[in-house]
């Protein structure tokens, strides 16, 4: 909100300080001034400030200068404004009736008769443009310079639009009221509502009617200055969509004992151009809103626990118990000294952001200056430790980067759509009530819909080589909650270029799946094996195309989905690229231990490679290879690999019978492989008749898997 | 090459002796070049330096008897050397594989082209920032805490001292879980608006003292600018024990700036207001780019805003202990903490678009690398 320096000082006439040097002093104690600017010789400052929530006391002039007058120990000036006598008769010219108590604790009605309703001179004039206020009319104007000046919002009606009793009550079912900003509106049963005998005349303490409102023509004015219940104001502020001056302040819980004041401001402004005050103020109070605000109990303040909360100041003496006493009674609080080291604190009727002995410690602290206190460590008890998953987590994310796969992060929502193709299982997809779009409806079930985005997103901007990984949060509903598992995709699109000027080689499906190994190499597993995803029912993700994609599986448990993206997705996300995408599930791979590596013994004798060319038919998978040499259980076999792998190319042939047949002088349907084996012993050099007889224990199982040795 | 053959008679002149072993040297060099591999390497081998019918030891005998002179014959020794080490040295350094010669024709490689690099992958920045502010808590004996990022009304607000219906909770534009409105509203779900709803969770798991820092995901619903983003990340920090002080509270936040930004970084405490916490303050940084004299990315004012912070408020400590009584808030006493990533890594890195973060684009990740 803007604050005039200017006017700040017509309430301090001892402050010597300057406009720069107050506004960093209301600054230091919380009442920040973000923006400051000279408004020219005589104008003073303009203080663009920004008040806490808590503060709604300090959003006007006198309140700021209150909180000056505590920093700088200076009296405040009172605000006051006498009236001149009522005119005939002392009977109040108004009947007020609160019927909804727990809605409004305290109504004032002022009549005013005789008014000029004319623009607005003088202070007011002047005030409102160096705020760049809008000015409307004398009468208007007035219940915003007051709010401005004091902060209490008022109302002004056209009293001869009044029929009958003012009555604070709840709206009528069906009700409606026409506010001052044009909109026909509906009413709650739960507005309090400003109305007469006959009709609505006011959205109490948010906004006025259209029918009673003040006109060039009017003639006597009825003015409002009233409490209302600051959550009642908050429900109807926001079932109608409508923030206003006053409902802020009044949701924030105004000053109980304000309304008199406020009138009798307001009054005087008016009156300054003509007219008179008809009767009596008309002042109801409810009793219990009373007790609630302005008639609270005082706390109790003890000077140990001062100590004990604010610790060190910087000159070593510690906060001066004395000094505390007088800050909080320059902020408005009344108090009752009880020995030495205690007092009784009765608190201001506009400060209910204070309520107990931590809200005036704060008080104290914060006129003090925080930055005059010391700094200090405490001292240290306990253990330290780690999530579980910290180490493994880190352990993940280090591998991946460490092999060229960059990190990204994506968003936590994603489409109905994509929620329905990537959740693990049907059902279990968790919809946000008030989404930003439609597009982030829903949290996500999978990190794969993410990375498609990202890869995406790269690929449309002509950035083709992509190798990127997510770690984050999967959500899934269950009944009564939901669900949150770790997981981590990975992304891979164009090709390896390891420097431009030679030839870079296109990601395939095995780059993908080595990520993947590396990762769960990290892992201590007892057995693993990745096969192909079942087709139809199942884990198979639909989204991954059915001859290029696998999953893994360690100890019994699918821990990641993996391959190259079904066509169908890539066609629905315009992609026109290869792309290859995975999730691995971290909630089942953190349940593993990590890999501690234990040094084996090295042998001293020399290896022995040997290559077996073998053919065999296409159905016989390496895995089935890797298992029947395994099973040899040859020690001195200290490894084995595919080498070199030849499927052949398929050539027109009319006269075959379907019109093809495989070249490179392989059987169709079959395959060459150069297996390279490695022998090594512990125990010695390993002599030609052991390495002969190894090599036919090797080709014998690879017979019987149906393969053929090559000549 | 069948026949070794006997030297003609020469002429012992110096120009002719050397037209002649220039001869020789051509001929030995084309021998080698049509030599593709070891076999053929090793003929030329034999037909040059071979013992008895090697060419360079029939031209030492034969040239040497002819030689008129003790001069002549010092003018032939002189070349003959000269060839022999020639064929020698091609001979021994294709044996060796020494690079030291190199094969006629053989053009060098360009060594300013780029080399071939296996880059590693790239940190993410907010990620690696994030692990940077843990680090130096850690250091300081904080204990890593986590949480849920779907929470309930309870553990985001309620339990913090944001009341129902309370304008505070109007400050963090909350994103709300669909199918929620049977449930009473602190059992509610939400995407949490703050990573706070920790610091309770480990209270109510753990009597004083504790001593965690807490970096995580959180969402708010802010529509996305080149500033905000419905995502973000925060390190939250809580420090629970007896006699924790406000004084201790600076001098944590002091020593951990001056860690993460250098010792020269000096931090001011302003009042603010958290539900949470009271008193409560916002912390400022000397500016880390112009140490405090006005830049650009201080707006000049020599200051950055990073932290919000405060003493636990007495009613957190109430709400915690109902499951743990040992959080009396007469006899102990705390300070919480709280940090956006985002901010921090913006200005670090000179980031503009908050966007760029959660976009995946790989031009701007591999800055990062």
């Amino acid at each position: 909100m803007k604050i005039l320096s200017n006017w700040l000082r017509s309430y301090l006439p001892g402050l010597t300080a300057g406009d720069r040097e107050l506004a960093e002093a209301l600054t230091l104690r919380g009442i920040a001034a973000e923006g400051i600017f000279d408004l020219g010789p005589g104008k003073g400052f303009l203080f663009e400030m920004d008040i806490t929530t808590n503060r709604v006391d300090a959003m006007n002039h006198y309140g700021i200068a209150r909180e000056a007058a505590a920093i700088y120990g200076l009296a405040l000036a009172p605000l006051e404004a006498p009236l001149p006598a009522a005119s005939g008769a002392t009977q109040p010219a108004v009947e007020v009736r609160i019927e909804a108590p727990d809605l409004c604790g305290r109504f004032t009605a002022r009549a005013l008769s005789g008014v000029r309703i004319q623009p607005s001179g003088g202070a007011v004039r002047e005030r409102f443009a160096l705020l760049e206020q809008k000015l409307i009319s004398n009468a208007v104007d007035a219940t915003n310079y007051v709010t401005l000046a004091m902060g209490h919002p008022t109302h002004a009606f056209d009293r001869d639009k009044v029929e009958g009793a003012i009555i604070l009550r709840r709206a009528r079912k069906s009700e409606r009221l026409k506010t001052l900003d044009g909109v026909d509106r509906l009413l709650d049963p739960e507005d309090l509502v400003v109305a007469d005998e006959r009709k609505v005349l006011a959205l109490a303490g948010v906004m006025g009617g259209w029918e009673t409102m003040i006109a060039p023509e009017t003639k006597n004015v009825l003015v409002e200055a009233a409490w209302f219940d600051p959550l009642s104001i908050r429900r109807s502020s926001k079932r109608h969509g409508l923030h206003t001056d006053a409902s802020h302040r009044f949701e924030r819980g105004a000053d109980f004992n304000a309304p008199p004041l406020a009138s009798a401001l307001v009054s005087q402004l008016l009156l300054s151009s003509g007219g008179s005050v008809e009767g009596e103020l008309v002042d109801v109070i409810v009793p219990d809103a009373m007790a609630r605000t302005a008639g609270r109990a005082a706390i109790p303040l003890r000077r140990g626990e001062v100590r004990r909360i604010l610790g060190a100041t910087e000159d070593g003496r510690g906060v001066d118990w004395e000094r505390s006493q007088l800050v909080l009674e320059a902020l408005g609080c009344s108090l009752q000294v009880e020995g030495p080291d205690a007092c009784r604190v009765t608190l201001p009727s506009w400060r209910l952001d204070l309520e107990r002995e931590i809200d005036l410690i704060e008080e104290i602290a914060r006129i003090y200056g925080y930055n005059r206190f010391a700094n200090t460590l405490p001292g240290f008890s306990g253990a330290v430790v780690s999530p579980p998953e910290r180490a493994k987590e880190d352990t993940a994310r280090r591998s991946l980067l460490a092999v060229g796969w960059s990190e990204a992060i994506s968003s936590s929502f994603c489409s109905a759509a994509d929620a329905d193709m990537f959740a693990p299982q049907p059902g279990i997809t968790v919809a946000v009530a008030n989404p930003l779009s439609e597009e982030a409806g829903m949290l996500r079930p999978s990190l794969a819909p993410g990375m498609l985005a990202m890869l995406a997103y790269n690929l449309n901007r002509d950035v083709y080589d992509v190798q990127l990984f997510e770690i984050g949060t999967c959500f899934s509903a269950a009944p009564g909650r939901v669900d949150e598992r770790p997981a981590l995709s990975l992304g891979l699109a164009g090709s390896s270029a390891a420097s431009p000027h030679l030839p870079s080689r296109p990601f395939g499906f095995y780059d993908l799946k080595g990520a993947v190994e590396e990762l769960l190499e990290r892992f201590s597993i007892r057995s693993i094996y990745f096969d192909a995803l079942p087709s139809g029912a199942g884990p198979a993700p639909a989204w991954l195309h059915p001859l290029r994609s696998a999953r893994a599986v360690a100890d019994g448990e699918t821990v990641a989905c993996f391959g190259e993206l079904a066509p169908a997705q890539a066609r629905q996300r315009k992609l026109r690229q290869t792309v290859f995408v995975g999730e691995i599930y971290l909630d089942r791979l953190y349940r593993l231990p990590l890999r501690r590596p234990i040094a084996r013994e090295l042998s001293r004798f020399q290896p022995v490679r040997r290559d077996f060319s073998f053919i065999f038919p296409a159905s016989v998978r390496w895995q089935q290879i890797a298992s029947a040499l395994d099973e040899l259980s040859l020690a001195d076999l200290a490894a084995f690999a595919p080498r070199e792998i030849f499927r052949g190319e398929t050539v027109r042939d009319s006269r075959a019978k379907d019109g093809k047949r495989p070249a490179g002088g392989l059987p169709a349907d079959h395959y060459s492989i150069l297996i390279g084996t490695t022998f090594q012993s512990f125990t010695g050099t390993l002599r030609d008749e052991e390495l002969q007889r190894y090599s036919e224990a090797v080709v014998a199982a690879l017979e019987s898997l149906g393969g053929k040795q090559r000549g | 090459m069948s026949d070794p053959e006997k030297p003609a008679t020469i002429d012992f002149s110096p120009a002719s002796l050397d037209r002649l072993f220039q001869a020789h040297r051509s001929e030995f060099d084309r021998d080698l070049a049509d030599a593709h591999n070891d076999t053929g390497r090793e003929a030329v081998r034999i037909k040059w330096l071979g013992r008895k019918q090697g060419k360079l030891a029939l031209y030492s005998s034969g040239y040497m008897q002819q030689a008129p002179s003790p001069d002549a014959k010092k003018e032939v020794g002189r070349r003959f050397n000269e060839l022999k080490q020639h064929v020698e040295s091609r001979l021994e350094g294709l044996a060796s594989g020494s690079q030291s010669e190199t094969a006629a024709g053989e053009a060098a490689i360009d060594v300013t082209l780029p080399g071939m690099r296996r880059r590693p992958g790239a940190e993410h920045p907010l990620i690696k920032t994030m692990h940077e502010i843990v680090a130096v808590f850690e250091a300081m004996g904080y204990s890593i805490g986590v949480g849920p990022e779907v929470e309930t009304d309870y553990y985001n607000f309620e339990s913090l001292n944001f009341p129902p219906n309370h304008p505070a909770r109007d400050t963090q534009d909350t994103l709300l879980i669909a199918g929620q409105e049977a449930k009473p509203l602190r059992e509610r779900l939400l995407m949490r608006t703050h990573t706070s709803p920790v610091q309770m969770r480990t209270m109510e798991r753990q009597p004083p003292p504790v001593r965690i820092v807490i970096p995580g995901k959180v969402h708010r619903n802010d529509a996305a600018d080149a500033t905000h983003s419905p995502i973000f990340h925060q390190v939250e920090g809580l420090c629970v024990d007896e006699n924790i002080t406000f004084s201790d509270l600076k001098g944590t936040l002091d020593h951990a700036m001056k860690a993460l930004f250098g010792s020269a970084v000096k931090t001011r405490f302003f009042p603010s207001f958290f539900p949470f916490t009271e008193p409560s303050a916002d912390v400022q940084i000397s500016c880390i780019f112009c140490g405090g004299s006005g830049c650009r990315k201080c707006k000049q004012s020599g200051w950055i805003e990073l932290l919000g912070c405060g003493m636990v408020d007495p009613a957190v400590f109430a709400f915690a202990a109902q499951k743990q009584p040992a959080y009396d808030a007469g006899k102990i006493s705390g300070f919480a903490f709280g940090m956006g990533v985002e901010r921090l890594a913006m200005m670090k890195y000179g980031v503009s678009d908050i966007g760029q973060f959660y976009s995946g684009d790989v031009r701007f990740l591999e800055q990062f690398g």
